[in-house]
Protein backbone atom coordinates (compact mmCIF):
# COMPACT_ATOMS: atom_id res chain seq x y z
CA UNK A 1 0.00 0.00 0.00
CA UNK A 2 1.19 3.52 -1.09
CA UNK A 3 0.87 6.71 0.71
CA UNK A 4 1.94 10.06 0.90
CA UNK A 5 2.04 12.55 3.18
CA UNK A 6 2.03 16.72 3.01
CA UNK A 7 4.72 18.84 4.81
CA UNK A 8 3.58 22.25 4.95
CA UNK A 9 5.78 25.13 6.40
CA UNK A 10 5.25 24.56 9.99
CA UNK A 11 3.85 20.90 10.00
CA UNK A 12 5.68 19.16 12.78
CA UNK A 13 4.06 15.97 12.76
CA UNK A 14 4.49 14.95 9.40
CA UNK A 15 7.85 12.63 9.83
CA UNK A 16 6.13 11.51 12.98
CA UNK A 17 3.47 10.17 10.88
CA UNK A 18 6.29 8.91 8.06
CA UNK A 19 7.50 6.51 10.83
CA UNK A 20 3.63 5.01 11.85
CA UNK A 21 3.01 4.54 8.19
CA UNK A 22 6.33 2.83 7.41
CA UNK A 23 6.28 0.61 10.87
CA UNK A 24 2.53 -0.67 9.60
CA UNK A 25 3.59 -1.50 6.00
CA UNK A 26 2.89 1.61 4.22
CA UNK A 27 5.34 2.61 1.29
CA UNK A 28 5.34 6.58 2.33
CA UNK A 29 6.42 9.26 0.50
CA UNK A 30 6.88 12.97 1.65
CA UNK A 31 5.14 15.73 -0.63
CA UNK A 32 5.77 19.09 -0.46
CA UNK A 33 3.06 21.78 -0.25
CA UNK A 34 4.38 23.29 -3.26
CA UNK A 35 4.46 20.34 -5.52
CA UNK A 36 1.38 20.15 -7.85
CA UNK A 37 1.03 16.16 -8.54
CA UNK A 38 0.49 13.72 -5.77
CA UNK A 39 2.44 10.41 -5.97
CA UNK A 40 0.03 7.30 -6.71
CA UNK A 41 -1.66 6.64 -3.31
CA UNK A 42 -3.81 4.40 -1.65
CA UNK A 43 -4.04 7.34 1.49
CA UNK A 44 -2.64 10.87 1.53
CA UNK A 45 -2.68 12.30 4.88
CA UNK A 46 -2.40 16.04 5.79
CA UNK A 47 -0.65 15.92 9.33
CA UNK A 48 -0.67 18.18 12.23
CA UNK A 49 1.03 20.87 13.24
CA UNK A 50 0.79 24.51 12.25
CA UNK A 51 1.24 25.18 9.17
CA UNK A 52 1.39 29.17 8.31
CA UNK A 53 1.86 29.65 11.97
CA UNK A 54 -1.49 29.50 12.48
CA UNK A 55 -1.93 32.78 10.23
CA UNK A 56 -5.82 34.03 9.45
CA UNK A 57 -7.10 30.61 10.97
CA UNK A 58 -5.61 27.49 11.77
CA UNK A 59 -5.27 25.64 8.34
CA UNK A 60 -6.49 28.26 6.03
CA UNK A 61 -3.50 29.17 4.14
CA UNK A 62 -2.27 25.75 3.58
CA UNK A 63 -5.94 24.86 2.27
CA UNK A 64 -4.59 27.21 -0.70
CA UNK A 65 -1.15 25.74 -1.42
CA UNK A 66 -0.63 23.99 -4.78
CA UNK A 67 -0.64 20.89 -3.74
CA UNK A 68 -3.97 20.92 -2.18
CA UNK A 69 -5.54 20.86 -5.61
CA UNK A 70 -4.20 17.32 -6.71
CA UNK A 71 -5.72 16.59 -2.97
CA UNK A 72 -9.08 17.85 -3.07
CA UNK A 73 -9.22 16.00 -7.31
CA UNK A 74 -8.14 12.75 -5.29
CA UNK A 75 -10.61 12.96 -2.51
CA UNK A 76 -13.39 13.89 -5.18
CA UNK A 77 -12.53 11.08 -6.90
CA UNK A 78 -12.95 9.02 -4.15
CA UNK A 79 -9.51 8.47 -2.84
CA UNK A 80 -8.75 7.91 0.88
CA UNK A 81 -7.27 11.62 2.97
CA UNK A 82 -6.73 11.05 6.63
CA UNK A 83 -6.45 14.82 8.36
CA UNK A 84 -4.73 14.56 11.71
CA UNK A 85 -4.96 17.63 14.10
CA UNK A 86 -3.94 20.92 12.06
CA UNK A 87 -4.12 18.35 8.54
CA UNK A 88 -8.46 18.44 10.28
CA UNK A 89 -8.13 22.13 10.02
CA UNK A 90 -6.88 21.77 6.80
CA UNK A 91 -10.16 19.42 5.70
CA UNK A 92 -12.51 21.91 7.13
CA UNK A 93 -10.96 24.80 5.72
CA UNK A 94 -10.90 23.28 2.24
CA UNK A 95 -14.87 21.99 2.78
CA UNK A 96 -14.12 18.64 1.82
CA UNK A 97 -15.40 18.05 5.59
CA UNK A 98 -18.28 20.15 7.14
CA UNK A 99 -17.87 22.65 9.88
CA UNK A 100 -15.45 24.78 11.54
CA UNK A 101 -12.34 24.38 14.51
CA UNK A 102 -13.07 27.10 16.94
CA UNK A 103 -10.52 28.18 20.30
CA UNK A 104 -10.40 25.29 23.03
CA UNK A 105 -13.65 26.12 25.05
CA UNK A 106 -11.28 27.33 28.07
CA UNK A 107 -8.48 28.98 26.13
CA UNK A 108 -5.95 26.46 26.95
CA UNK A 109 -3.49 24.87 24.85
CA UNK A 110 -4.64 21.10 25.79
CA UNK A 111 -1.86 18.05 25.40
CA UNK A 112 -3.04 15.12 26.92
CA UNK A 113 -3.85 11.31 26.68
CA UNK A 114 -7.99 11.44 25.69
CA UNK A 115 -10.34 8.43 25.44
CA UNK A 116 -12.23 8.17 21.95
CA UNK A 117 -15.39 6.47 20.89
CA UNK A 118 -15.74 4.95 17.63
CA UNK A 119 -19.26 5.83 16.06
CA UNK A 120 -19.48 4.57 12.56
CA UNK A 121 -17.64 1.10 11.73
CA UNK A 122 -18.95 0.75 8.19
CA UNK A 123 -15.71 2.24 6.79
CA UNK A 124 -12.34 1.98 5.77
CA UNK A 125 -10.86 3.49 8.58
CA UNK A 126 -12.57 1.95 11.32
CA UNK A 127 -14.01 -1.40 9.68
CA UNK A 128 -13.64 -4.67 11.80
CA UNK A 129 -12.04 -2.73 14.71
CA UNK A 130 -12.25 -5.12 17.87
CA UNK A 131 -11.67 -1.85 19.95
CA UNK A 132 -14.91 0.56 20.56
CA UNK A 133 -12.87 3.08 22.91
CA UNK A 134 -9.44 4.21 21.80
CA UNK A 135 -7.00 6.30 23.98
CA UNK A 136 -5.10 8.79 22.02
CA UNK A 137 -2.96 11.86 21.95
CA UNK A 138 -4.94 15.29 21.62
CA UNK A 139 -2.42 18.48 21.31
CA UNK A 140 -4.24 21.52 19.99
CA UNK A 141 -5.22 25.00 20.70
CA UNK A 142 -8.52 25.32 18.66
CA UNK A 143 -10.25 21.88 18.50
CA UNK A 144 -13.22 23.08 19.23
CA UNK A 145 -15.60 21.65 16.49
CA UNK A 146 -18.35 23.86 15.74
CA UNK A 147 -20.88 24.21 12.94
CA UNK A 148 -24.55 25.05 12.18
CA UNK A 149 -27.95 23.33 13.35
CA UNK A 150 -28.44 22.24 9.59
CA UNK A 151 -25.13 21.17 9.25
CA UNK A 152 -25.38 19.16 12.27
CA UNK A 153 -28.55 17.32 11.01
CA UNK A 154 -27.36 16.52 8.15
CA UNK A 155 -23.72 15.47 9.93
CA UNK A 156 -26.04 13.12 11.98
CA UNK A 157 -28.63 11.81 9.22
CA UNK A 158 -25.22 10.97 7.33
CA UNK A 159 -23.86 9.05 9.88
CA UNK A 160 -20.69 11.10 9.38
CA UNK A 161 -19.43 11.82 13.19
CA UNK A 162 -16.51 9.57 13.43
CA UNK A 163 -15.06 9.30 17.27
CA UNK A 164 -16.46 11.20 20.06
CA UNK A 165 -14.27 11.97 23.44
CA UNK A 166 -15.59 9.98 25.93
CA UNK A 167 -13.80 8.38 29.20
CA UNK A 168 -12.36 4.69 29.45
CA UNK A 169 -16.00 2.97 29.50
CA UNK A 170 -16.78 4.72 26.39
CA UNK A 171 -19.62 7.62 28.36
CA UNK A 172 -19.77 10.38 26.03
CA UNK A 173 -20.45 12.80 29.09
CA UNK A 174 -19.93 16.67 28.41
CA UNK A 175 -17.29 16.51 31.14
CA UNK A 176 -15.40 14.01 28.97
CA UNK A 177 -15.51 16.75 26.49
CA UNK A 178 -12.05 18.35 26.69
CA UNK A 179 -12.35 21.62 24.25
CA UNK A 180 -16.00 22.12 24.13
CA UNK A 181 -16.89 20.87 20.87
CA UNK A 182 -20.55 20.04 19.95
CA UNK A 183 -21.73 16.46 20.64
CA UNK A 184 -18.21 15.58 21.54
CA UNK A 185 -16.93 15.38 18.27
CA UNK A 186 -13.52 14.68 17.97
CA UNK A 187 -13.51 13.62 14.40
CA UNK A 188 -16.00 13.50 10.89
CA UNK A 189 -15.88 11.96 7.84
CA UNK A 190 -17.11 13.52 4.71
CA UNK A 191 -20.72 12.05 3.34
CA UNK A 192 -18.59 9.26 1.30
CA UNK A 193 -16.33 8.19 4.50
CA UNK A 194 -13.44 8.22 2.70
CA UNK A 195 -12.40 11.93 3.95
CA UNK A 196 -11.65 12.11 7.40
CA UNK A 197 -10.48 14.71 9.86
CA UNK A 198 -10.26 14.14 13.83
CA UNK A 199 -7.92 16.11 16.14
CA UNK A 200 -6.50 13.03 18.21
CA UNK A 201 -3.03 11.71 16.96
CA UNK A 202 -2.89 7.59 16.15
CA UNK A 203 0.74 8.46 15.38
CA UNK A 204 1.60 9.34 18.67
CA UNK A 205 0.37 5.71 20.05
CA UNK A 206 2.46 3.23 18.04
CA UNK A 207 5.03 2.18 20.94
CA UNK A 208 3.84 -0.06 23.77
CA UNK A 209 7.06 1.66 25.90
CA UNK A 210 6.75 4.92 25.02
CA UNK A 211 3.12 5.67 25.23
CA UNK A 212 0.02 3.01 24.25
CA UNK A 213 -0.19 0.77 20.78
CA UNK A 214 -4.13 2.08 20.39
CA UNK A 215 -2.58 3.77 17.27
CA UNK A 216 -0.86 0.30 16.25
CA UNK A 217 -4.45 -1.28 16.41
CA UNK A 218 -5.79 1.71 13.97
CA UNK A 219 -3.23 1.38 11.13
CA UNK A 220 -2.73 -2.25 11.07
CA UNK A 221 -6.78 -2.12 10.56
CA UNK A 222 -6.13 0.52 8.17
CA UNK A 223 -3.59 -1.09 6.23
CA UNK A 224 -5.44 -4.58 6.20
CA UNK A 225 -8.56 -2.56 5.11
CA UNK A 226 -7.10 -1.00 2.34
CA UNK A 227 -5.80 -4.56 0.96
CA UNK B 1 -6.90 52.73 -3.52
CA UNK B 2 -7.43 51.80 -0.13
CA UNK B 3 -10.35 49.11 0.79
CA UNK B 4 -11.26 47.94 4.71
CA UNK B 5 -12.25 44.98 5.89
CA UNK B 6 -14.29 44.04 9.09
CA UNK B 7 -14.88 40.66 9.68
CA UNK B 8 -17.00 39.52 12.61
CA UNK B 9 -17.83 36.21 14.76
CA UNK B 10 -22.00 35.55 13.79
CA UNK B 11 -24.26 35.83 16.51
CA UNK B 12 -24.56 31.98 17.72
CA UNK B 13 -20.63 31.24 17.52
CA UNK B 14 -19.07 31.45 21.20
CA UNK B 15 -16.24 34.21 21.70
CA UNK B 16 -13.91 32.53 24.63
CA UNK B 17 -11.53 35.43 24.16
CA UNK B 18 -14.42 38.20 24.13
CA UNK B 19 -15.72 36.32 26.77
CA UNK B 20 -12.44 37.06 28.97
CA UNK B 21 -11.69 40.64 27.62
CA UNK B 22 -15.43 41.43 29.00
CA UNK B 23 -14.43 39.94 32.40
CA UNK B 24 -11.02 41.61 32.53
CA UNK B 25 -12.88 45.00 31.75
CA UNK B 26 -14.98 44.02 34.62
CA UNK B 27 -12.31 43.85 36.60
CA UNK B 28 -10.77 46.94 35.86
CA UNK B 29 -14.11 48.72 36.49
CA UNK B 30 -16.03 48.58 33.28
CA UNK B 31 -19.41 47.78 35.02
CA UNK B 32 -21.60 48.66 32.30
CA UNK B 33 -21.24 46.16 29.27
CA UNK B 34 -23.67 44.10 28.09
CA UNK B 35 -21.01 41.31 25.53
CA UNK B 36 -17.85 41.76 24.31
CA UNK B 37 -16.97 40.13 20.73
CA UNK B 38 -13.70 40.07 19.12
CA UNK B 39 -12.98 40.21 15.32
CA UNK B 40 -10.59 41.20 12.89
CA UNK B 41 -9.50 44.02 10.67
CA UNK B 42 -8.06 44.40 7.59
CA UNK B 43 -6.78 47.23 5.33
CA UNK B 44 -6.36 46.21 1.54
CA UNK B 45 -4.39 48.47 -0.77
CA UNK B 46 -5.19 47.52 -4.49
CA UNK B 47 -3.58 48.42 -7.68
CA UNK B 48 -7.17 48.62 -9.11
CA UNK B 49 -8.62 52.09 -9.47
CA UNK B 50 -11.97 51.39 -10.20
CA UNK B 51 -13.97 51.18 -7.04
CA UNK B 52 -16.42 49.00 -7.73
CA UNK B 53 -13.80 46.59 -9.57
CA UNK B 54 -11.68 46.85 -6.63
CA UNK B 55 -14.31 46.18 -4.33
CA UNK B 56 -16.11 43.30 -6.15
CA UNK B 57 -12.48 41.86 -5.92
CA UNK B 58 -12.29 42.25 -1.95
CA UNK B 59 -15.51 41.07 -1.65
CA UNK B 60 -14.31 37.56 -3.48
CA UNK B 61 -11.44 37.58 -1.72
CA UNK B 62 -13.47 37.76 1.95
CA UNK B 63 -15.60 34.74 0.23
CA UNK B 64 -12.44 32.69 -0.37
CA UNK B 65 -10.14 33.24 1.83
CA UNK B 66 -10.67 36.00 4.46
CA UNK B 67 -13.63 34.77 6.27
CA UNK B 68 -14.90 31.55 7.01
CA UNK B 69 -18.83 31.84 6.38
CA UNK B 70 -19.60 29.05 8.22
CA UNK B 71 -18.71 31.48 11.71
CA UNK B 72 -17.74 34.85 10.22
CA UNK B 73 -19.40 37.31 8.63
CA UNK B 74 -17.57 40.57 6.70
CA UNK B 75 -18.15 43.64 6.07
CA UNK B 76 -16.55 45.67 3.52
CA UNK B 77 -16.74 49.14 5.52
CA UNK B 78 -14.24 51.80 3.20
CA UNK B 79 -13.45 51.85 -0.36
CA UNK B 80 -11.53 55.25 -1.18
Amino acid sequence: MKSSVITFPGSNCDRDMDVALKKFGFKNKMVWHNDTELPKSDLVVLPGGFSYGDYLRCGSMASKSKIMKSVLNFANSGGMVMGICNGFQILVETGLVPGVLLRNKYLEFICKNVFVKINNKKNTYFKNMDNDVLEFHIAHNEGNYFCTKDQLKEIEDNEQVAINYCNRDGDLEEQFNPNGSIKNIAGIFNKEKNVLGMMPHPERMIDASLSGEDGSLFFNNLINNLK
Amino acid sequence: MKISVIITLKKDVLDPQGKVIHQTLGGMGFNDINEVRQGKYFEIDSKESDPKIAKDKVEEMCKKLLANLVIENYKIIDAQ
